[in-house]
């Protein structure tokens, strides 16, 4: 993977269309025979764990797949509301396989690699036919045939969904075909499991240390491979779209262990999510892409406006997407509208009681198309909004403000999908693979399925075939080791018995990190934030209080341990931010813009993927450069005006 | 309303039990300063906080999505799973629905099939093993069709839909006098035998996912109804008519 002190993929070359089935062909195989010496271990149950589990416990391999939750069904996957993206071309309307990866390659602003992306685009075919034969009920035309509708950021019509719970549809199938290993004694699952370590022997991953968030016990697990399948990190700002037990503890504790972290800064800003009401609140609840469709989004012209919406007349509102971005108005990519808002708002022009939100406003919508075709369309949005608000959104426009969303950096992987540590396999958001610097709507689904149904099954079994793997079982003391770091973390966070929250500490690093290193950023701030996360981690090893043993159910611990990595984590991701002297994608830094106030990209010097080494505690990490060649598309300026 | 802003104060009485085959006890907690647009949950956060500022065991409960899809959460509410307001989860459910000054009674889930693992957290993996006998379609990956090759009427998949929205909390077990499993399986053999692609295991599937659900110890359904009006997903007990019709076409050998 490394060449000449540079990172590279290790695709093939040659014509992108036919990269990976050329490929394919050169991937070695394990006989259906063989396969049952195997054992490989799956963390995580989502749709990229789920999928991977299910499809390598189908091949016969000997899977163990933990994962955090009390059932597997319930991994954050099952959040996605808006659709999956495939390039069927089922509305005639000029899809296609090139122009989905061209589209995705775009809306990442060339940040994301080529090879990959196409991948991605090819097997999203692949991916609709198998979830249509799992019996997922999408949404049909009257004729039976399935249905679509379109996203942000694209002009063809190419998502598919289940009403507004195309996640939950999409992971229930996959869950079903896991449960099916299962009873086929294929999988074993382990629920209510929290990777802690990762163990490598002879520098190959062969094994995970976990804690039974039950007992308390510390439990090891020795395989061949490790597929990590653990989701993103939006967390680490506190208030987020994310579940609350999301986390990034497992991929940390890999980069801990010499697995190279990619693009820690990229993270998503949704920009629909409804604005926080309570200092109580525990996360940020999103509102599905598809409300851009229709509705609109304005501010007040004048800064501190307090009229109510509807008083204030046509004349003296700035429906500022559709004046900045008149090309695709209200659908533009989620960076760029929650940018928009945010820059409204800074200027005084925010609504609500705090002043940190934006209108999305349905009145035109329901002039033009009448009340019962917007229910229709979006009926199920407007009930959970007046559930959350108490507030009628048929009668008052709704208020949304940008939300941390969706992690597009992740662990470093290869185009096998496997990280810098031999074994090491990550899938899905914990990867840093296919979105770039920005990720479209719909694409998050996809990813997660392809890499677990589609790419892992060729080359994992690549790696097992190629490699003489010894017998190593958890009596080796590389287990010994990690299982004594984890207890000795444990012990240690249970005996600080300081006067701070967990809670407190997080949601001070939270608000930091989304003022340095969210929406936009600047040097100086960067610089301050990692002087500031460093004096919140020393507050936390020094005066956090976590009450309570590690012998059995204690979430205060487990949330813990989380923070403990967020505050190292956080500090990488301000390191990322600083060392990339551009604006790109969701990256927009002040002071890379264009005259118009866009983000200026500078592909001279940075169309490279920065994948960061661990190189020890409180030293500084060491940057690598994956460098990105765009050999099909050329890099053009990312104008949606 | 009572408080600062019109916050508002309740007194809670809050199920804690130490470990599966330890004693339970309710225990109350006096809360104050409670926004009406909270969720009960982070009502539930705020109490928490209090007791881990004072160096107290916080009160454990499952949680994970917050906006009602994960299927994570569930407590009873006054007796009733999820609370008073239908068609809600705990996450969603907003402190305005309680009156200042109420006394609140919280407590895990309640059924056989279902242990206390600790406080209001309760083992629901019987679930996953019903499941594990059928509870899908038995599609390897590589092996599908193009998916327009298989045609679905819009309102098959949408009725299908309505019995696949089933989120898994198991409240229609803790609220049902039997603890009966009934609606949440009757739900996933409707949604597969609505679906073209569910047919060929249609037998099968519901003879293996009913024998499971007895061997958890889920009591039997006796129509009282009460899973319906508990469910935050407004799953109807026709399912588990329709399941009872394919249970019995199945071991009439009409399947």
């Amino acid at each position: 993977m490394m060449r000449n002190g540079e990172l590279h993929s290790g695709a093939p070359g040659g014509p992108i269309e036919t990269k990976w089935e050329r490929h394919k062909g050169s991937l070695r195989l394990v006989s259906p025979a063989n396969r049952r010496k195997f054992d490989v271990i799956v963390v995580g149950t989502g749709l990229a764990g789920a999928s991977a589990a299910s499809a390598l416990g189908e091949l016969g391999y000997n899977v163990l797949n933990l994962c955090i939750q009390d059932s597997p069904r319930r991994a954050h996957s099952v959040a996605a509301q808006g659709g999956i993206n495939a390039a069927k071309n089922y509305r005639n309307d000029g899809d296609s396989v090139f122009r989905l990866f061209y589209d995705t390659i775009k809306g990442g602003d060339f940040r994301a690699r080529e090879e990959n992306v196409y991948r991605l685009a090819e097997l999203s075919l692949k991916i609709i036919d198998h979830c249509a034969a799992q019996g997922i009920p999408f949404a049909r035309e009257y004729g039976g045939h399935l249905a679509n509708r379109s996203f942000g950021g694209v002009q063809v019509s190419r998502t598919f969904y289940a009403r507004g719970q195309t996640g939950q549809q999409l992971l229930l199938g996959a869950y079903g075909s896991l449960m099916r290993q299962v009873d086929a004694g294929q999988v074993r699952i382990l629920p209510r499991r929290e990777m802690l370590d990762l163990v490598v022997v002879d520098g190959r991953a062969r094994g995970i240390v976990c804690r039974n968030l039950v007992t308390g016990a510390i439990e090891s697990y020795a395989g061949h491979a490790v597929v990590l399948c653990t989701g993103g990190y939006s967390t680490v700002y506190f208030l987020s779209t994310n579940a609350v037990n999301s986390n990034a503890t497992a991929i940390w504790r890999c980069y801990k262990r010499g697995a190279f972290f990619a693009n820690p800064s990229f993270t998503q800003i949704h920009p629909t999510c409804i604005p926080v009401v309570g200092s109580q609140q525990s996360k940020l609840t999103l509102m599905s892409e598809s409300l851009r469709n229709d509705g609109r989004v304005w501010v007040p012209k004048q800064p501190g406006d307090r009229r109510p919406p509807n008083e204030i007349p046509e004349s003296e509102r700035d429906y500022f997407l559709e004046r900045m971005y008149p090309a695709f108005g209200n659908l533009v990519p989620r960076d760029v509208a929650s940018r928009a808002a945010k820059a409204v708002c800074d200027e005084g022009r925010g609504v609500g009681p705090t002043g940190l939100a934006v209108y999305l406003d349905f009145r035109d919508a329901i002039e033009r198309l009448g009340v019962d075709v917007v229910r229709e369309r979006y009926g199920n949005l407007f009930q959970m909004y007046k559930e959350i608000t108490n507030e009628d959104p048929y009668q008052v426009p709704m208020r949304i403000y940008p939300a941390p969303h969706y992690t597009m950096g992740g662990l470093w992987v290869d185009y096998n999908l496997m990280s810098t540590i031999p074994g090491l396999f990550v899938l899905g958001e914990a990867n840093f693979s296919d979105h770039g610097a920005n990720r479209l709507g719909a694409s998050a689904l996809m990813q997660g399925l392809a890499d677990g149904y589609f790419i892992i099954p060729y080359t994992l079994a690549h790696y097992l075939a190629g490699n003489t793997l010894g017998n190593v079982t958890t009596e080796h003391p590389a287990f010994r080791e990690a299982e004594l770091q984890v207890r000795q973390q444990v012990e240690r966070l249970l005996s600080i018995r300081g006067k701070k929250t967990v809670r407190e500490l997080h949601w001070q690093l939270g608000r930091l990190l989304w003022d340095r290193v969210g929406m936009t950023r600047n040097a100086q701030g960067l610089r301050e934030a990692i002087e500031k996360v460093r004096e919140l981690r020393q507050e936390f090893w020094e005066n956090v209080n976590v009450p309570g043993s590690g012998d059995d159910l204690n979430k205060c611990l487990e949330m813990a341990g989380r923070l403990a990595d967020y505050f190292e984590l956080g500090e990488l991701m301000c390191r990322d931010a600083l060392e990339r002297e551009e604006s790109c994608g969701c990256h927009f830094r002040e002071e890379y813009r264009t005259p118009e106030g866009d983000p200026k990209r500078d592909d001279e010097r940075y169309a490279y993927v920065a994948a960061w080494e661990y190189t020890g505690e409180g030293a500084e990490p060491r940057l690598h450069r994956e460098p990105l060649r765009f050999e099909v598309v050329q890099p053009s300026a990312r104008s949606y005006r | 309303m009572n408080g600062e802003n019109g916050t508002r104060s309740y007194t809670l009485r809050i199920w804690r039990q130490d470990g599966p085959d330890r004693p339970g006890r309710f225990v109350e907690y006096p809360v104050s300063g409670i926004d009406p647009n909270m969720s009960f949950l982070e009502m539930l956060d705020q109490l928490n906080e209090e007791l881990l500022r004072h160096g107290e065991r916080a009160i454990e409960f499952d949680s994970d999505c917050r906006e009602g899809i994960c299927g994570t959460c569930g407590v009873c509410i006054d007796g009733r799973p999820h609370g008073p307001v239908p068609n809600t989860t705990t996450c969603t459910l907003r402190m305005r629905e309680f009156p200042d000054g109420a006394t609140i009674t919280v407590e895990p889930f309640r059924a056989k099939a279902f242990p206390v693992v600790k406080d209001l957290v309760v083992d629901r993996s019987a679930f996953d093993r019903i499941v594990q006998k059928g509870g899908f379609v038995s599609v390897n990956v590589g092996s599908a069709p193009e998916a327009n090759t298989v045609l679905v009427p819009k309102d098959v998949a949408e009725e299908a839909m309505d019995s696949a929205a089933c989120i898994g909390c198991g409240a229609c077990v803790a609220a049902c006098p039997n603890a009966s499993a009934a609606l949440f399986v009757g739900a996933k053999i409707r949604h597969l035998r609505l679906m073209p692609h569910g047919q060929p295991e249609r037998r099968r599937r519901v003879l293996s996912m009913v024998a499971q659900m007895d061997e958890e110890g889920f009591g039997n359904c006796s129509n009282h109804g009460e899973c319906e009006a508990a469910c935050p997903k407004s799953i109807s007990i026709e399912n588990i008519a329709t399941m009872r019709r394919e249970y019995w076409l199945a071991l009439l050998g009409l399947l």
